[in-house]
């Protein structure tokens, strides 16, 4: 289920003093399957952009299309829409309203029209998806729960609607380091086990280059990169000079060729950096 | 929900912008009530012309002032309708039990006239008027109340604070309620007792935020030591200037022509 986006821009509150152009002549496109970061700073567009990929908004002008279907047409359903492209948005736990983390989950499927045991089944596997027992926190309230279960739970609100693309905005925002940790290693395996395609959005490079295969990088409304991680680090220097940080090691490799040491850049881990640290010191060549 | 004008503040920095808010406020006052001594249409030339004057100054576009009609458009035209109908008097037009006056159709327009007038007058002073300042203004002006136990600063602060937080829980809204709709949610179709209900997954969370939030702000304002308005002093302490003055005189103007035109002609 591609989705294609091509000369998208986005003007907020066109004609008043308030007008302000978010998007300017985005083209992106991904491809089933991929798992792509979004970066950039904050006010950079990425929200704005997201936020068209699911039919939230429309573009002032240019073209979403979303598995072959154009968001701009008339009488296009955005409910199927909605229910292919999942978005989880900043701070999810926000959202929650319901009196039992059961009843908040289902909200979604309910709203698809399902049957109640397929709203049951679906809120059982969304929820063990995110690492949360059914059994244990079905009746709960959310409301007493932790703040990274919260956030579990609001995320599990999205996956019961079974979407084929998982948008997460900033979902690692306000957490802990543990429970950083565990959301994206969460990421990952619902990734492998769903083969979804999966969209990251994050204003740090360090968190989410060594798990993605591509990284878009947002400035001032334009995407200004798009490409593997080792693609768009190769361009370190464009990326610093819109205060973007690639990850310490690449930095570190980077640093060490500078000083006329024979190691290659395109290092995304500790591990590789290592590797590749010891190979030059062995004194090889390349491979 | 953002297309919202009234009440809202254009940043700038003309003769109506740095007027004092106790200037802007009396005058504003002084308006409404001269608009109401108004009993024919040429009286309606002084406010008119005032008006204009005042908002050329302002450099604000008198399209987006007209736009802040947009939403009592209903109310405009009730008023119109109900005096057009309602009136007795020679009849120029008649549709089925109802008729058309002449006495309805002018004093229909007045009202008209006058609403428009209102609003616009009022608005003039939302939008030049930041609205820090415009709070301001108003406990200053409700100062010398405070003897008789009205709670001048305390009302200013309860004022500054809500009109601090609309635009916070304007985002804060339209961000619930586009993350109810990625999830199917439905706020525009229905009949309204389902249309209340779809509100609910909106409501709940958009009160919990706002309970947080006001948590956290008084938690805030203690730790800073804030104690209510005694002895309190001012960063920006407000200032009349010959601008003031020049103002009132105005407006002075503006009484002088209302009063005649309903006393002298």
């Amino acid at each position: 289920m591609p989705i294609i986006v091509k000369n998208l821009t986005h003007v907020y509150m066109p004609g008043t003093p308030f007008e302000s152009v978010a998007l300017r002549d985005v083209n992106w496109n991904v491809e089933d399957g991929e798992f792509w970061g979004l970066i950039g700073h904050t006010g950079s567009g990425k929200s704005t952009l997201i936020q068209h990929l699911n039919g939230l908004l429309k573009p002032t002008s240019g073209e979403v299309i979303i598995d072959g279907v154009n968001i701009n047409e008339r009488g296009v359903n955005l409910r199927e829409i909605r229910q292919k492209v999942g978005l989880v948005f900043q701070y999810p736990e926000h959202q929650l309203f319901e009196e039992t983390v059961e009843k908040d989950v289902a909200f979604g499927p309910k709203n698809l029209g399902l049957p109640e045991e397929e709203v049951t089944r679906r809120v059982r596997e969304a929820l063990e998806l995110v690492g949360l027992k059914y059994d244990e926190i079905k009746d709960r309230s959310p409301f007493e729960l932790s703040g990274g279960q919260m956030r579990r739970v609001a995320i599990a609100g999205v996956l019961a609607m079974k979407p084929k693309v998982l948008i997460l905005d900033e979902p690692t925002v306000g957490l802990d380091p543990r429970g950083r940790d565990e959301i994206l290693r969460q990421i990952v395996r619902l990734r492998e086990k769903q083969n979804m395609t999966v969209i990251l959005v994050s204003h740090s490079m360090e968190d989410i280059a060594k798990l993605v295969d591509k990284i878009a990088v947002m400035h001032k409304g334009r995407m200004v990169e798009s490409g593997t991680p080792r693609q768009v680090f190769k361009n370190y220097k464009a990326l610093a000079s819109i205060g973007l940080d690639i990850p310490q090691v690449t930095h570190l490799m980077i640093k060490l060729k500078e000083k006329g040491k024979n190691v290659a850049t395109d290092v995304l881990t500790v591990e590789e950096a290592e590797a590749e640290i010891l190979r030059a010191a062995r004194g090889k060549g390349h491979a | 929900m953002r297309e919202i004008t009234i009440g809202q503040y254009i940043p700038g920095n003309s003769v109506i912008h740095r007027l004092d808010p106790r200037t802007k406020i009396l005058i504003t006052f002084a308006f409404m009530v001269l608009l109401f001594v108004i009993d024919d249409f040429a009286g309606y030339a002084f406010p008119l012309i005032f008006i204009l004057v005042a908002s050329l100054l302002s450099r604000i576009s008198i399209k987006y002032m007209v736009r802040g009609l947009r939403p009592l458009v209903i109310i405009i035209l009730l008023t119109f309708v109900l005096n057009l109908f309602m009136i007795k008097g020679r009849v120029i037009y008649e549709i089925g039990p109802f008729s058309i006056t002449y006495e309805g159709l002018y004093q229909g327009t007045f009202m008209v006239l006058r609403l428009v007038l209102l609003i616009v007058g009022t608005s003039l002073l939302t939008l030049t008027t930041s609205p820090i300042t415009l709070t301001d203004g108003i406990e200053s002006l409700l100062k010398p109340f405070s003897k008789v136990g009205v709670p001048a600063h305390e009302l200013a602060m309860m004022m500054t604070i809500a009109l601090r937080f609309i635009p916070t829980l304007m985002e804060e809204t339209d961000k619930i309620m586009k993350a109810q709709m990625a999830r199917g949610a439905d706020f525009s179709s229905g009949n309204i007792v389902k249309r209340a209900q779809n509100m609910v997954p909106l409501l709940v969370p958009l009160f919990i935020s706002a309970f947080r939030r006001a948590d956290d702000l008084a938690m805030a304002m203690e730790s800073r030591c804030y104690r209510g308005g005694e002895n309190r002093t001012r960063m920006k302490t407000l200032k009349m200037t010959h601008e003031d003055i020049f103002a009132f005189v105005a407006t002075g103007f503006l009484a002088a022509g209302c009063l005649a035109s309903r006393f002298l002609w």
